[in-house]
Parts: C-alpha cells; sequence; structure tokens
C-alpha cells in the first residue's frame, strides 16, 4: 500500500477537566473520501483543529505526507468548520481574495481563481455584495469555496451539508466528488448517516476520545453482517432449530416478507435448500446493516440523539 | 510575517473606508477651528450697543464714562423721575443715577433697569465710580492725582527654567495646560482604541470567522495584525487632524485677519491712508480676543516641539500597543460587547487612575509621586505626556521608555496567551479567575 496522506499516531489531547483524544491512531490513504464520525464531544473536533494546527498534540504526532506538521502544511489544507461564519461587512470578492492570501495565494491569483469559481457556481453578480446581505444558503456557498481555493491536498469539511437546500446540498456533492477524482483527500465529519453511505470510502468512529472503529466501508459493513438474510416468498414457512425468523410481514396478499438469522449449525446454502422446498422464492439477499445501526449498535444510542449536547 | 501584513493591511483598510471615520476626522478640526473662530466672529458682530443713560448730579463724571463696543453712555439733564418714567418706553438698556454727595455717601449710587442689568455692566460702572470716588477723596486729603498715578506698579514675574546650562524663559501656565492637553489626548486615543481592538475581536469571534482564520494564520498573528492595524487607523487619524486642524486655522485666521481690515477702513473714514488702518488693526486685535491667543503663542514658541511631538508618539504608541493586547484579550474571552464592557474594566482602572494622577503630576511634575507615576508602565505613557512639557532628566525619560517597551512585550505575551484559549471557547461565562488559568494552558 502507498504511502498514505495523513497519519495519526497515538494522539493525545487533554483539557483542564476532561481528556479529548486518547491515544488517537488513523491512517488516511491518498485520494479516499474519510469519514470520521461519532457523537458530539467525541473529539472529532479536537482531532480536526490537531490537523489544522489550530492546537497542538499533548502526546503523539501527526505526519502529512510522511512529514512532521508544521507551518508550510498550512497551505496544503482547506478546513471548513462546522460553526461558520465570514466578516458581515466585507464585500465578498474582497473576503475570498483575503481568505486565499492567507492560505498564501497571491493577490493575481486569487482573483483568477475565484472569478473562476463565480462563474462555475454561476454567482458572478454576488462579488461586490456584501455578506450580510446574502442568504445562509449563499454564505454558505461562498465559504466553500473560500476552503477549496487554494487547491488543498486535504480538505476537512466539518458537517459540510448543514444549511444546504437539497438542490445545493446534491451541487456540493458533485463537488466533492469532483475533487476527490483530480485527486484530492476529503475528511468529512458527520452525523448524518446517509450521506456517509453515499461519498465514505474509509471511516472511523470516534467515541469518548477513542476510536472505536475504523477501516474501509465495504469492509467495516461485512464485519457488521450478521448472517442475516431478507426473503419474500408466497405460500408458509417452517424452518429447522438453526434458524431463526427474526421478523415476518405480509406485503401482499399471501406474500411475506422475512428476516431469518442463521444460527450456530445452520448453512446459507441448507437454508435455501429448505426455503425452495417449502415456498415459491421471490427474492432472497443477506442483509446488510446501515451506517445508522452500526453507530448504534457501537456508541449505543442514535447519532441524532447524540447529535443534541 | 507576511500575513501579519495582510490582516494588519485588512484591518486598516476596512477602517479608513467606513465613512464614520471620515466623518470624526473631518468635524474634530472644524470643531477645534470653531473653538476659537466663534468668539472671533461674536467680535464682529457685536455691532448692538446698548445706551445707557446717566444722571450725574455731581457733575464729576463727564469724562470718565467712555463709550465701549458693548455701551454707549448718554448724559441727561432730566430730574430722576421723570427718567425713571421714560425709561419704561425707551430702548436705554439702564439708567444710572449719580447723587449730588456721592463722594461723602458713595452707596448712593443707583442702577435702575427694566430687566436685570448685567453682571459686567453694573462692575464696570462701580469701579468708574469707586475709582473716581477714591481719587477724589484723596484729592481732598491733599495728594495730587498724579503722585497715584506715578505709584501704581504692576508686578508681572518672568519665570525662568534652567536648561542645559540656558536660561529660557517658561511659562508654567503653558507648560501646565500643553501637559493637560497631551495627557487627556493620549488617555482617550488608548482607551478608544483599545475598545476598536476588542470590539473586532468579539466580531470576528461571534462572526465564527475565526476558526477559519486560525486556521490559515496562528492566533498571536491575528491578535498582532488586528492591534497594529487599529494603531496604524489611530495615528491615521491623529496626524490628519493635525494637518487638518492647522490648514483650516490658517484659512480662517486669514478670512478673520482680512475681515478685520475692512472693519477697520469703514470706522476710519474711507479716505483713510494704509499706514492708518494698519495701526487700526493692530489696535483692534490687541484690544479684541486675538491678543491674548497672541501672548500663548508666543510662549508655545519656546517650548520643544519636536522633542514632544515624538514623545507624545513614542508614548501613544507604547501606551496603546501596552492596553490594545489586554483589550485584545477580554474580547476574545467574551461573545458579545455587553459583556466585554463588564470584563474589560479590570483593564480600564489603571487608565482611569493615570488619569486621577495626571492631575495632580500636571501641578507638582517634580514631585515623588509624578517622578513614580511617569516610570511605572501601567500609569507612564499619560504622566510621562503630563511632565515633558515642563522637561524631564534624560535617564528619566530612558528609564520610563525601556519600562515601557518591556512592559507591553510582557502584555501582548500574556494576552495572546489568553486569546488564543479564548477565541475558541464558546457557551462559557467566563471569570477574571478563569483569564489567569488560561495563561498557563498549553497550546
Amino acid at each position: 500500500m502507498s504511502q498514505p496522506l495523513l497519519e495519526a499516531r497515538h494522539v493525545v489531547k487533554r483539557y483542564a477537566n476532561h481528556t479529548a483524544l486518547n491515544d488517537v491512531s488513523l491512517s488516511i490513504p491518498q485520494g479516499c473520501i474519510f469519514g470520521l464520525l461519532g457523537p458530539n464531544g467525541a473529539g472529532k473536533t479536537s482531532l480536526i483543529r490537531i490537523i489544522n494546527q489550530i492546537t497542538a498534540p499533548d502526546e503523539g504526532e501527526i505526519l502529512l505526507h510522511g512529514e512532521h506538521l508544521q507551518p508550510k502544511h498550512i497551505a496544503d489544507i482547506g478546513y471548513l468548520p462546522e460553526e461558520r461564519g465570514l466578516y458581515k461587512k466585507m464585500k465578498v470578492g474582497d473576503q475570498l481574495i483575503y481568505l486565499a492570501r492567507l492560505k498564501g495565494l497571491s493577490q493575481r491569483e486569487a482573483t483568477e481563481r475565484l472569478k473562476q469559481w463565480f462563474i462555475k457556481f454561476d454567482i458572478r453578480d454576488w462579488w461586490d455584495k456584501k455578506v450580510e446581505d446574502l442568504s445562509k444558503g449563499m454564505a454558505q456557498k461562498c465559504q466553500f469555496i473560500a476552503t477549496i481555493v487554494h487547491d488543498p491536498k486535504l480538505i476537512i469539511l466539518d458537517e459540510p451539508f448543514s444549511g444546504f437546500d437539497p438542490i445545493n446540498a446534491n451541487l456540493l456533492k458533485d463537488e466533492i466528488l469532483e475533487l476527490k477524482a483530480k485527486g484530492a483527500t476529503i475528511i468529512f465529519s458527520t452525523h448524518r448517516m446517509e450521506s456517509v453511505e453515499e461519498l465514505c470510502d474509509q471511516i472511523a468512529l470516534i467515541n469518548r476520545s477513542q476510536v472505536v472503529l475504523k477501516g474501509d466501508k465495504r469492509a467495516i459493513k461485512r464485519q457488521f453482517m450478521d448472517q442475516t438474510y431478507t426473503l419474500e416468498y408466497l405460500g408458509s414457512l417452517a424452518l429447522s432449530e438453526h434458524y431463526e425468523l427474526i421478523s415476518s410481514t405480509e406485503v401482499e396478499p399471501g406474500v411475506y416478507r422475512s428476516q431469518v438469522r442463521i444460527l450456530p449449525g445452520g448453512h446459507v446454502n441448507d437454508l435455501l435448500t429448505q426455503l425452495i422446498a417449502q415456498v415459491e422464492l421471490k427474492q432472497f439477499s443477506e442483509h446488510v446493516p446501515s451506517f445508522n445501526d452500526i453507530f448504534i449498535q457501537v456508541v449505543g444510542e442514535t447519532p441524532t440523539q447524540a447529535l443534541i449536547p | 510575517m507576511n500575513k501579519i501584513l495582510l490582516i494588519l493591511q485588512r484591518e486598516y483598510l476596512t477602517r479608513v473606508r467606513k465613512k464614520s471615520f471620515w466623518i470624526t476626522t473631518l468635524l474634530t478640526p472644524i470643531l477645534i477651528t470653531a473653538i476659537y473662530a466663534i468668539p472671533a466672529l461674536l467680535f464682529f458682530a457685536g455691532s448692538d450697543q446698548k445706551t445707557v443713560e446717566i444722571i450725574d448730579e455731581s457733575g464729576l463724571f463727564q469724562q470718565r464714562f467712555k463709550n465701549g463696543k458693548d455701551y454707549q453712555f448718554a448724559f441727561k439733564k432730566t430730574p430722576l423721575t421723570k427718567a425713571k418714567t421714560d425709561l419704561k418706553s425707551s430702548k436705554v438698556a439702564a439708567l444710572v443715577f449719580i447723587p449730588r454727595d456721592i463722594i461723602d455717601h458713595p452707596n448712593g449710587l443707583q442702577i435702575f433697569s427694566e430687566k436685570n442689568v448685567s453682571l459686567s455692566l453694573e462692575n464696570d460702572i462701580e469701579s468708574i465710580v469707586q475709582n473716581e470716588v477714591r481719587n477724589q477723596r484723596l484729592k481732598r486729603a491733599g495728594i495730587d492725582t498724579q503722585v497715584i498715578e506715578d505709584n501704581r506698579v504692576n508686578v508681572n514675574a518672568e519665570t525662568y527654567s534652567l536648561e542645559e546650562g540656558e536660561e529660557k524663559s517658561s511659562h508654567a501656565g503653558v507648560a501646565m495646560g500643553l501637559g493637560y492637553v497631551v495627557s487627556i489626548l493620549l488617555y482617550f486615543i488608548v482607551f478608544i482604541s483599545g475598545s476598536q481592538v476588542m470590539n473586532g475581536v468579539i466580531e470576528e469571534k461571534s462572526n465564527r470567522i475565526v476558526e477559519v482564520i486560525v486556521s490559515s494564520v496562528r492566533p498571536s498573528e491575528l491578535m498582532l495584525g488586528k492591534i497594529l492595524g487599529v494603531g496604524l487607523v489611530g495615528l491615521t487619524q491623529f496626524l490628519l487632524w493635525i494637518v487638518l486642524t492647522v490648514s483650516i486655522s490658517s484659512v480662517t485666521s486669514t478670512l478673520l485677519k482680512s475681515k478685520l481690515e475692512a472693519k477697520a477702513k469703514t470706522e476710519l473714514s474711507s479716505k483713510a491712508s494704509q499706514q492708518q488702518v494698519e495701526a487700526a488693526v493692530k489696535q483692534m486685535s490687541e484690544a479684541g480676543p486675538g491678543s491674548k491667543v497672541m501672548g500663548l503663542m508666543d510662549s508655545m514658541g519656546t517650548l520643544p516641539w519636536v522633542k514632544i511631538l515624538s514623545l507624545f508618539l513614542f508614548y501613544y504608541l507604547g501606551g496603546y500597543l501596552f492596553y490594545s493586547s489586554l483589550f485584545a484579550a477580554v474580547g476574545s474571552a467574551v461573545e458579545s460587547p455587553q459583556e466585554g464592557q463588564q470584563l474589560i474594566f479590570p483593564v480600564t482602572i489603571p487608565l482611569i487612575i493615570s488619569m486621577m494622577l495626571m492631575n495632580f503630576v500636571v501641578n507638582e511634575p517634580d514631585s515623588k509621586v509624578a517622578f513614580w507615576a511617569s516610570i511605572i508602565p501601567f500609569t507612564s505613557p499619560i504622566n510621562m505626556m503630563a511632565r515633558v512639557p515642563f522637561g524631564v532628566e534624560w535617564w528619566e525619560l530612558g528609564l520610563s521608555m525601556v519600562l515601557l517597551v518591556v512592559g507591553f512585550v510582557f502584555t501582548t505575551w500574556l494576552a495572546s496567551r489568553i486569546y488564543r484559549v479564548g477565541i475558541l471557547m464558546y457557551g462559557k461565562k467566563v471569570t477574571l479567575k478563569e483569564l489567569s488559568k488560561w495563561v498557563f494552558y498549553k497550546a
């Protein structure tokens, strides 16, 4: 495997009254969308701030491209915080140029690149508007541009979809995928599991300051498959002792949808043989847990519950 | 370093582009000019002379009442009772009755008026009568009035300060006045600029833009850039004030002078020679409110202006840097200007104490209190500037300046420790005790 873009090794961060990160190790490969999941207060923001060099870890180290994190890396990272805002009284164009220059672009380069983005998003007439005259969604769009205008290798998006209507959320999603296609690596911190399913290649789940789950999205799903199958059939069914019928509903007259778990001693082929012998099988598939299910199973509460601080 | 410059530039430009900046920058010099121009204009406008009637039974005062710019005196022979009834229907401002036996009974002097008599008019009349009565009594006692005149001596002390072996004429009054003005100015500039820094920090925090910015620059860079930017705005405004005040007031004084000449011409006959006009102008400007200003200008010319101005710049920058970083630290800990007002109090206490000390220092510039107040960095900017017009020893200046530099380096360091924690802290009511803990947090 090639060298990961970002590597966290045994990172510890303590605050006065609590430990925000406890021996966190992660490896984020180049060119992937990495989901950073976990309930509020788990330590996601602390980790993101350390990657952004806003704070420093008490122990452990962070490597970017195999190098220790240092001030020059600021230009390689684009960060969209969860709580975000712009200077209200400043014009949109001036403001984005300012933010881009803080990331190391020259005045001319910043202006040119921003103009292209404004054309791409069809928002050219916003350039001279003051931020206070923009709607929340419009301001979010501008902020997204500010995050990526300097072509960062690593883009960190903290709850990027909050505040977007469905149309703009889709636009943003396409943009994220396009950035990935161009070779950028994206860390994507969120509570919204449906976007995790859609976008992420790898995930790490942080709970109570520790990484409790990490790896490839499909591998994790396989890990959480518990030998449960969903089937739809016509007729009546009686299974042997190695199979447990979890649920059964009648979806059409005579047609049932059931979930069956294979207990020790059973086998999927044996199950199929029994089914074929008894009923007319319409559908048969292995049940794949959603990230929502996985989250609940690991953290012990639902992501939305966890949202409430 | 480059990023500090970028932040400085933004802070500076957004403030200088505001309308309110230009309004205060333009209005203040106009106001300063108005303060001295209005009395002069009133001098021209004071043409509505009032008439005062005098019934002089003693016949001694015919020559004593001289027409002035405010009052014209008219002598009447009518009996008092008739004059009193006439007074009601006439436009005469006041009626003065001097009885025949005024020399023996000075209290017989009476002034009648429709409305209340102005205090200055009453004083003028009283002193004229009083003088004449005294002269007459002295004459009666056999003393010649000429002798009295010759013995009227005016004592006016010239004060000298011994500096660098050279005797220079100094005017304690001017030095005191300048001390007051300069230190009050310093107080206001530090206070106002400091509050601007605090509000700027609060704005960034409550806008939530601060997290984006500190992902690009270090918090201390953001704080320094802001402090320097706002300080530069204050400096720009101050320099513009000086330039504008000087130019506006020179234009105004030229206008006033030409008006004065025109007035002199009309008062003399139209055929009067140029020399006569000049003489009249000189006389008028000496009599008018200008004369005092002229005298003041003379003694101000003897002050070491370059030294005062450069020291002012130093103490402005030093005092501003010393306090503004503390303002920034407080701003970082709160989420609204109202909260900031409460927490800033401990920072403003030394400033207020400085002002209280300054009152004492300008009166006793060589006292122990003045010395210490101008050495300790908390109070030195204001109090050293209060002393500078009187002349301060070089070693004292040096010590005070070095300590101020050490002071602001220390407060800036302290403030940046608090600031980096504060800007990312939300939803917490912060106490001073909490703030002092932040100083020792690890980054």
